[in-house]
């Protein structure tokens, strides 16, 4: 849908200056709680928090099993903590077997504590509708083509439980250090409507 | 409330259109309507349900022309409102202001103590208090039914999963109920359960085979298949 990301009328940036406005003079905001928490946005919180989550997860197997029997309390111990992860973390291990893939169908509902503020996609039409109805054409839409045989899990957010996908590892990272592993885990992978490649795949 | 924001399984909205190197906001006028809203939400003007729910009263059709931010700015608006904290007069008044003087300053202020008390809710979450936890009326593995639950104002039982058979898969624990803190009939806490639907139970023929949708249902919403 072309509309979700298109400007404004101008109108909106001045309703949203006026109320601004309003609520500064009002005791309920000012100019610098803005800036601070979209510096946080935009600086601390994202997908580098959910990748170095998967990096430890996939060199640390007492940590991958902290993680999927409790992903708030496992998340918290590498420092995320806080407002954008719901009540509660749920994280789901992607094997062969099993592919995990989350959406909202409802709203936008997203871990943002591991990954920040969600993509427009995410946000559209278009996913919240198809993803729980056909995540294979969905998938391979993002260039994933699942073996036939592999079960797949979507997780509508629907609650205040928030999903994050643990991807599978790469096959040729055997010798990788944690660091060298976070940078090939992206926020599509986190999601579940990508895989994890091996850097020399991934060019 | 039977609405277009309750997206799943609807047809027509076409192909997943990505942007490549997506930055975090479009325009300085989103991350003003992001802070408002969190704002509301640590001052307790309102709650994340009256939040949703306002977005889902904006209009059908205004819904679907409009962006995620411009439907965060309809409820923020709607509830500022509603809670009495800004009047609509002078909120109109204010933006006819803007649109006479756009390069009018805003006004230049440091609130010290509002900046504590949303960056502790940023680190730390919102705290809520204790409540009676009722005990959970399903174990995991057990089959329901969703109920073909119907109600003009919040829910969150998804259009697509009413009436369908499905399996516990998890109880996640006791939460707050959004069909009443929505409306401010209390927390009404209940039990939270993740339910399993094999793809076939909610899609019939279109559906894709080996597939599961789980989603996260209170324990009202679901009742145990008839004997």
């Amino acid at each position: 849908m072309g509309s979700h990301h298109t400007e404004p009328e101008p109108w909106v940036v001045h309703r949203v200056r006026a109320l601004e406005s309003l609520l500064i003079e009002k005791g309920l905001l000012s100019t610098e709680v803005v800036d601070t928490v979209v510096q946080t946005y935009e600086k601390d919180v994202g997908p580098m928090n959910g990748a170095k989550v998967v990096a430890r997860a996939w060199v640390d197997p007492a940590y991958k099993q902290r993680l999927l029997a409790d992903g708030t309390a496992a998340i918290a111990e590498l420092g995320f903590t806080g407002r954008g992860g719901g009540d509660k973390m749920v994280v789901y291990e992607n094997t062969r077997a099993v592919h995990n893939m989350v959406v909202c169908t409802l709203c936008s509902c997203y871990p943002w504590i591991v990954l920040g503020l969600p993509p427009v996609w995410y946000k559209a039409p278009a996913y919240r509708s198809r993803a729980v109805r056909e995540p294979r054409k969905v998938l391979e839409e993002f260039g994933v083509e699942l073996p036939p045989e592999t079960e797949i899990r979507i997780w509508d957010s629907s609650a205040e439980i928030r999903y994050m996908v643990l991807p599978l590892r790469p096959e040729g990272t055997e010798g990788k250090s944690e660091q060298e592993l976070a940078a090939l885990v992206t926020r599509d992978a986190m999601i579940g409507v990508a895989l994890c490649r091996a850097p020399a795949a991934a060019r | 409330m039977n609405g277009v924001h309750d997206l799943g399984g609807n047809h027509g909205f076409g192909p997943i259109e990505r942007e490549t190197n997506e930055p975090s906001f479009h325009a300085d006028w989103e991350k003003a309507v992001l802070v408002m809203n969190l704002v509301g939400m640590v001052k307790r003007i309102y709650n994340i349900d009256e939040f949703r729910h306002a977005i889902e009263r904006m209009g059908q059709s205004r819904y679907l022309d409009t962006s995620y931010y411009e439907h965060w700015l309809a409820s923020v608006e709607t509830l500022m409102i509603e809670k009495g904290v800004v009047g609509r007069d002078e909120l109109d008044a204010r933006t006819k202001h803007f649109e006479r003087n756009p390069d009018a300053p805003l006004p230049d202020s440091k609130n010290p103590e509002l900046l504590a008390a949303v960056m502790n809710v940023m680190r730390k979450g919102m705290a809520e208090k204790s409540e009676p936890k009722p005990g959970p009326r399903f174990k995991p593995g057990d089959a329901v039914v969703t109920r073909n639950w119907q109600p003009a104002g919040h829910t969150r039982l998804p259009g697509y999963a009413r009436g369908h058979r499905g399996r516990i898969h998890a109880f996640h624990g006791v939460y707050i109920l959004p069909d009443a803190h929505a409306h401010g009939r209390g927390r009404c806490p209940e039990p939270l359960y993740s339910v399993g639907f094999e793809s076939g139970e909610l899609w019939g023929d279109a559906a894709e085979p080996k597939e599961r949708v789980y989603i996260d249902l209170w324990e009202g919403y679901l009742h145990p298949p008839e004997a």
